[in-house]
C-alpha cells in the first residue's frame, strides 16, 4: 500500500444521506476480477444518462470539481452491501479522502485496507464544509482539517494512522504473530471447531 | 462479570490485542465467486498460502444462471468469474460447491444446511448478508475482499470491539402465517433507520424469538445489516441444536457440544447492553416498502407517505424521500394496496428457505397468477429444491403460472441475467431496494413471501391476513 500523504483540494460536495454502495459502484461492474479500472464505473446510473452522455445535474460532472481528491458526503455513507469495489472505484476516480458524520462498518474498513482516508465529523463541521468554496487541505499526521480560516481536528483510530503514514500491509504485520496464531489453534479454546 | 453472548464468543475468539484492535479467530471461512478473485490474486503475487483449507467452503451464487444448468453460461464476464473461482479452489485446496455440485445455493443457505455454521463459532464471507448465520447464535459477519484475503493468509481478522445492542421481540403475533419475520425485522428497522445499528451487534432477544424457527430468525438476522448492524445474534436453544443435528459438517461427538453451548451460549442475566430497543409484535401488520431503502416501508393498510410526514423535520431525510418517491413513480397518500406490480421474486438469503415456499405455495395453491405479471421462484439451494419438489411445491407454483428455477441470488441483486426493465415493478421477498438494485430503473417493493405470492395473484399487493393460511 502506498502511504498516506496530505492531500489538497476542493472538496467535492455530495449532499445525500445513506448513500449505498449499489450506487457507488452498481452490480453490473462487479464481475471484473482485478482491482484496477473500476474509477469509470463510480456513481454510473447517477453520473451518466441511459447514452453514455454525462448528467449535468450530477456533481461529480461539475467541471470545478474535476480534480477533487476529497469527498463530502452525509450520514451512514457506504452502507448495504460489503463490495470493496465501491472503494476500488472512489481511489481510482481519485478521492483520498472521504469526510462524513458516519460510515457504514464494512465500508468504513475496507476504506482504510486501500489506503483511504474515512473521516468522522460532527454535522456543524460537515456543514462548514459544504459551505467552503476553496481548497482544504487534509493532514492525517496531525490529525487536521486546515481551512482558510480554521483548523479542524478529527479522530483516528492510532494503528489505522500508523498503517495509513507507513503504508503498511496488514497480512505481514499479521504473520509476525503467527506464533500466537498457531498456540491459540492448540489450545482448548478453538478444538470444538475444527473440522472433525 | 455479567456477559453478554456477543462477548463471550468474542472473548474466546481473541488471539492478540494491539494499540486498541483485536486479533480475532476465524473458525468458517465461506467464499463466493464474486469478492474472491482479487483475494487469491493477493495470495499469488505475495506467494502465500491458504492457512486452513479445512475451515473454507466455497460455493458460486452470485451470478450463477438459473436458468438450465446443462447449457453453457452465455455472460462471459460471469463464465470468467465462476471459473476463476474453480482454479483457485483447485489450487488452495478448498472445498468446492460448484454450479453442478447437489449442494450449491446461496452461501447464507448451504453452510446452516451442512452444518457448517456452529453456534459459538466465528463465520466471516465476503458478503455483508453474512449475519444471516447469527441465528445459530454464531459471530457471523461481512467483510471486504482485503479481509478475504487476510482470513484466508492467516485464519484471522483484525477488528475494533463493536458495540452490544439488545432487540427485544415481544408480544403476541395475531397472525403468524400474515405477520411473518419479514414483517418484524422490517417494522424494527422502519423505527431504529437503516443505520440505527452502525458499529454494533444486535442481539435479538424475548418470547417472540423463542417462539420463531430456525428460518425465521435467519430472516431476522439475514436483515441486521439493513438497520446498519454488522452482526445479529439469536441466542441457541433446543430448535438449533435439534436443526443442525445429523448435518453433515457437524463436530462427531455433537452432544458434548450442545451441553457445552447450552451451559455457555447464552447473555449472562444482570450484563449490561451499550443500546436496547423494544418492538411489540402485537401492533405489527404486513410490511410493504415504498423506497429506497429499507426503512422507508408501510403498513399493508397504510399510504404511501408524504417526505414531509416521513421526514419528521429531518430535511435530509425529506430530501431522500422526495428523490425515493420520484424514483419509484409513487403518488403520496396512495393507498398500498392500490401499487400495481408487474414482477414477483420468491427468493435470497432472506427468504428462500424451505419454510418460506412452504408458507408462499398456501396462497397460491389451486390458484393462477394475474395475467399481467411474471413470477418466479428461486430455491435458496439444490437442497430446498429437492425437498420442495419431493413434497410438490414445484408443482403449485407452475400450476399457479410461477417459473421454477435452479438455486442461486438471481433477482436479489441481479449480477445474473434475472433483472428488472427499467420502471418494472416488483414484489421481491429479498432484503435490499435500492435504485437500480434489481436492474437499472427497476422499482423494487420489499415484502414476506406470502405477501409476494400474494401479490402475484391480485397484480397489486394486498393484506394476506385476509387470506386463508391454514
Amino acid at each position: 500500500m502506498e502511504p498516506f500523504r496530505t492531500v489538497r483540494s476542493v472538496a467535492t460536495p455530495l449532499d445525500k444521506i445513506n448513500v449505498d454502495t449499489d450506487q457507488i459502484v452498481p452490480k453490473q461492474f462487479l464481475k471484473l476480477i482485478q482491482k484496477t479500472g473500476f474509477g469509470k464505473h463510480l456513481f454510473f446510473d447517477w453520473r451518466f444518462e441511459k447514452d453514455g452522455k454525462p448528467r449535468r445535474d450530477f456533481v461529480l460532472n461539475d467541471p470545478q470539481y474535476r480534480n477533487s481528491r476529497i469527498l463530502l458526503t452525509g450520514d451512514n455513507f457506504g452502507c448495504g452491501s460489503s463490495r470493496e469495489h465501491a472503494v476500488w472505484a472512489l481511489q481510482d476516480y481519485g478521492f483520498g479522502v472521504i469526510i462524513s458524520t458516519s460510515f457504514a462498518d464494512i465500508f468504513y474498513s475496507n476504506c482504510l485496507k486501500n489506503g483511504v482516508l474515512p473521516i468522522k465529523v460532527r454535522q456543524q463541521t460537515l456543514q462548514k464544509l459544504f459551505e467552503t468554496k476553496s481548497e482544504i487541505e487534509v493532514d492525517l499526521e496531525n490529525q487536521l482539517i486546515k481551512l482558510e480560516d480554521t483548523k479542524i481536528p478529527f479522530e483516528i483510530e492510532s494503528h489505522w494512522k500508523k498503517i495509513l503514514l507507513q503504508g503498511l500491509d496488514d497480512i505481514e504485520i499479521t504473520l509476525k504473530h503467527e506464533d500466537k496464531i498457531s498456540k491459540y489453534e492448540g489450545s482448548q479454546a478453538n478444538t470444538k471447531f475444527q473440522i472433525s | 462479570m455479567a456477559k453478554t453472548l456477543f462477548e463471550k464468543i468474542w472473548d474466546a475468539h481473541v488471539v492478540d490485542e494491539q494499540d486498541g484492535r483485536s486479533l480475532l479467530y476465524i473458525d468458517r471461512h465461506l467464499v463466493h465467486e464474486v469478492t474472491s478473485p482479487q483475494a487469491f490474486d493477493g495470495l499469488r503475487m505475495n506467494k502465500r498460502k491458504v492457512r486452513r483449507p479445512d475451515l473454507t467452503f466455497a460455493t458460486m451464487d452470485h451470478n450463477v444462471p438459473t436458468t438450465n444448468r446443462s447449457l453453457p453460461i452465455v455472460d462471459q464476464t460471469s463464465a470468467m468469474q465462476i471459473q476463476a473461482l474453480e482454479r483457485s479452489c483447485k489450487e488452495f485446496g478448498i472445498q468446492l460447491f460448484d454450479i453442478n455440485s447437489p449442494d450449491q445455493g446461496i452461501v447464507h443457505v448451504i453452510g446452516p444446511e451442512l452444518g457448517i455454521t456452529l453456534p459459538g463459532a466465528t463465520i466471516v464471507c465476503g458478503d455483508s448478508h453474512t449475519s444471516t448465520q447469527g441465528a445459530f447464535g454464531a459471530l457471523a459477519f461481512g467483510i471486504g475482499t482485503s479481509d478475504v484475503e487476510h482470513v484466508l493468509a492467516t485464519q484471522c481478522i483484525w477488528m475494533e470491539k463493536p458495540k452490544t445492542f439488545e432487540i427485544k421481540i415481544e408480544g403476541k403475533r395475531k397472525n403468524p402465517h400474515a405477520v411473518t419475520a419479514k414483517d418484524i425485522i422490517l417494522s424494527i428497522i422502519k423505527e431504529i433507520g437503516t443505520g440505527g445499528g452502525v458499529g454494533c451487534v444486535f442481539e435479538y432477544k424475548g418470547e417472540v424469538v423463542s417462539e420463531l424457527s430456525l428460518e425465521q430468525r435467519m430472516t431476522i438476522c439475514n436483515m441486521s445489516i439493513e438497520g446498519g448492524a454488522r452482526a445479529g445474534l439469536v441466542a441457541p436453544d433446543e430448535k438449533t441444536f435439534e436443526y443442525l443435528r445429523g448435518r453433515r459438517y457437524i463436530p462427531k461427538n455433537y452432544d458434548e457440544y450442545v451441553e457445552y453451548w447450552k451451559e455457555n451460549l447464552k447473555t449472562d442475566s444482570g450484563a449490561k447492553f451499550d443500546k436496547s430497543f423494544t418492538i411489540h409484535t402485537d401492533e405489527i401488520l404486513p410490511q410493504v416498502s415504498w423506497g429506497t431503502n429499507p426503512a422507508m416501508t408501510a403498513d399493508v393498510t397504510g399510504r404511501v407517505p408524504f417526505a414531509q410526514e416521513y421526514a419528521k423535520g429531518n430535511l435530509e431525510e425529506e430530501k431522500a424521500a422526495n428523490r425515493a418517491l420520484q424514483y419509484m413513480g409513487l403518488k403520496p397518500g396512495t393507498l398500498i394496496t392500490d401499487i400495481t406490480i408487474d414482477r414477483v421474486f420468491i427468493g435470497s438469503c432472506t427468504n428462500s428457505r424451505l419454510e418460506d415456499l412452504i408458507e408462499a405455495s398456501k396462497v397460491v395453491k389451486g390458484k393462477r397468477i394475474s395475467p399481467k405479471v411474471q413470477a418466479m421462484i428461486v430455491p435458496g439451494s439444490q437442497n430446498v429444491k429437492r425437498q420442495a419438489e419431493e413434497i410438490g411445491l414445484d408443482k403449485i407454483f407452475k400450476d399457479a403460472g410461477f417459473e421454477w428455477r435452479e438455486s442461486g441470488c438471481s433477482m436479489c441483486l441481479g449480477m445474473n441475467p434475472d433483472i428488472l426493465a427499467t420502471d418494472e415493478r416488483c414484489a421481491s421477498t429479498s432484503n435490499r431496494n435500492f435504485e437500480g438494485r434489481q436492474g437499472v430503473g427497476g422499482r423494487t417493493h420489499l415484502v414476506s413471501p406470502v405477501m409476494a405470492a400474494a401479490a402475484s395473484i391480485y397484480g397489486h399487493f394486498v393484506d394476506v391476513r385476509e387470506m386463508d393460511l391454514n
